[in-house]
């Protein structure tokens, strides 16, 4: 075998091999028997395609490619591993910045390898008789869009953590001007750097120039999106880093980076649009952001509330002792409080008394869709236990006892019949419709979209203050008593 | 046909290759799909090995040095925790 055909026909049908395994992960993706063994062949394919690519490259130096393969490995493996399943929406938030900061270095990379450091052409030359047409167009793309996808990124990671930003997105004075005029700059700046030949010390600054403006575009154009929205922003995100990727791929003129960018970058935004239905918003509406704003007074404070009762433990108990159907509703503060296992627990007890349990969950409950359904997995919950908000919204008026757990927005009438709230037309969990309702809460402080909970107030609410998992256990002892 | 098209025309199709198989998903597996897709965009890892060849600490190369670390972070990482929460679905069964 030559040489020649090794790289002329087994390392481009090696890349076929990798994409159409990303094809076939992504497809068994998005079925649950299946999604695991999806997995596993996405992952066939990026080992088929990291192979190929070491072929291709040959014999050269490899402390550079050695030292990163390790470096990033170690911090893949060690996040990987060592994240609690609650905080995988901050998890996969970083991935995603990553991603986009991959593109951005290859970019600038490749920009000061074939234009600064080893010039193709002598003397002052566009992008575009050094890098060709194709390059001259997706070099400063490729910065734009990974640099966007890496600042965006974290500004979404810390919304998710509640580091700042969370209850109350941050909007600038003439944020959409703003935004305007930095995009109307990147473009220019591309086009300069496209068409004008420029010396070396100009590239460079070019170069810093694009990349400074692209991640101080991504920062300002989340900033002023609210936390409830984060799931929505890092989907999209996500598209943005399969954009990148693929034109990565027409910089170095890589068919297997085309596809595999395009393939995510159209599948991130049909899932991003998918979750924003289960909002019942448009994703424009999303991304013009300022979610909350609505509510003149901001997030609803506790002494809004009036006519609110509250319960212990073992009065709960007495109520539970009757029931003979029981939904819970989880949300984020199941999340928070890790109480995945102590829910276990009590449905298993009011189960062995004979009482029918059910998990309802909403599209959107926790940080991201099907958050709760992984938590819920973790513990041991069985599969059929869980059901959608469509199925079983017709079921809580013969419900005995709803317990809502760390759950807020989800099930706020107030998203059915107000027509001033913020969150007015969003899809809820009709846990109101039961006979009765435990509130499991820390306080009555506001939740992720900032507006005020009227079930709170509501006759059949009965409010049991505390941690989640605290309040759990003590329920569990208490019903174990009976 | 010249080898920029052949490009834009793999992109295109495979744009909606994307938008094909994506249509219902239930939302258990919005978060690991999004997961898996997301280690799926670490492709990028195969240009930044490309990006990195020579011994010399150049400015080139430590930026490509940096990409495939990102890269493979995305990659290793993003693989291994999507199959992480997908192991969750499975064990009851």
């Amino acid at each position: 075998m030559t040489k020649d055909f090794v790289l002329g026909w087994g390392v481009p049908l090696l890349y076929l091999l990798s994409a159409i395994c990303f094809i076939l992960g992504l497809k068994l993706l998005t079925k649950v028997r299946s999604a695991r063994k999806g997995n596993a062949y996405a992952t066939l394919g990026m080992l088929i395609a990291i192979v190929a690519t070491l072929i291709k490259v040959g014999t050269v130096d490899y402390r550079w490619i050695l030292g990163g393969l390790a470096a990033g490995t170690v911090l893949g493996l060690v996040s990987a591993m060592r994240v609690p399943m609650t905080s995988m929406p901050e998890l996969v938030a970083v991935f995603n910045g990553l991603g986009g900061a991959a593109s951005l270095l290859v970019a600038l990379s490749t920009t000061w390898l074939r234009v600064i450091e080893q010039p193709t052409a002598p003397g002052p030359q566009p992008l575009m008789a050094t890098l060709g047409g194709a390059g001259a167009v997706m070099v400063p793309l490729s910065i734009l869009v990974g640099g966007v996808t890496l600042t965006g990124s974290v500004v979404a990671f810390l919304k998710l953590l509640g580091k700042f930003g969370y209850e109350r997105p941050i909007l600038l004075p003439a944020r959409h001007l703003i935004n305007f005029l930095l995009v109307g700059g990147a473009l220019s700046a591309a086009a300069i750097f496209a068409l004008v030949p420029l010396e070396t010390p100009q590239v460079r600054e070019l170069a810093l120039v694009l990349t400074g403006v692209a991640l101080l575009l991504g920062w300002l154009l989340v900033l002023p999106i609210g936390g409830a929205d984060m799931p929505v922003v890092v989907s999209l995100l996500n598209s943005y880093s399969g954009v990148a990727a693929a034109a990565a791929g027409f910089v170095i003129d890589n068919t297997l980076l085309i596809i595999a960018g395009a393939m995510v970058g159209s599948a991130g935004l049909i899932l991003t649009k998918i979750m924003c239905v289960a909002m019942n918003r448009s994703l424009l509406n999303v991304l013009v952001g300022g979610f909350g704003q609505g509510a003149s007074s901001g997030p609803a404070e506790a002494s809004e509330y009036v006519n609110v009762k509250s319960a212990g433990p073992e009065e709960a108990a007495m109520v539970l002792e009757n029931a003979t159907s029981v939904i819970i509703v989880p949300g984020y503060g199941l999340a928070v409080a890790q109480a995945q296992h102590a829910a276990k627990e009590l449905s298993d007890l009011l189960i062995a008394r004979g009482c029918e349990v059910r998990f309802a969950i909403h599209p959107v409950a926790g940080r991201m869709p099907g958050h709760m359904n992984v938590l819920l997995a973790e513990a041991d919950v069985p599969y059929e236990r869980l059901v959608e908000m469509d199925v079983i919204n017709s079921d809580f008026r013969n419900t005995d006892v709803v317990i809502v757990l760390g759950a807020n927005d989800v099930v706020n009438p107030a998203a059915a019949t107000d027509p001033a709230s913020p969150i007015f037309g969003m899809p809820i969990l009709d846990a109101h419709q039961a006979q009765t309702v435990f509130v499991v809460k820390r306080s009555l402080g506001a939740g992720y979209a900032g507006v005020k909970n009227v079930l709170f107030e509501r006759d059949n609410t009965v409010m049991l203050f505390g941690d989640a998992k605290a309040v759990l256990q003590g329920l569990a002892t208490e019903v174990k008593a009976l | 046909m010249d080898a920029t098209l052949v490009a834009i025309y793999v992109l295109v199709l495979a744009t909606f290759v994307g938008f094909e198989i994506i249509n219902k998903v239930p939302p258990t597996l919005h978060t690991p799909l999004m997961s898996g897709a997301n280690a799926i965009s670490g492709i990028t890892i195969v240009g930044a090995l490309a990006a990195a060849t020579t011994a010399e600490t150049s400015v080139s190369n430590i930026l490509g040095g940096l990409a495939i670390m990102c890269a493979t972070v995305n990659v290793v990482g993003g693989f291994l925790v999507t199959d992480r929460m997908l192991q969750m679905f499975g064990k009851k069964r």
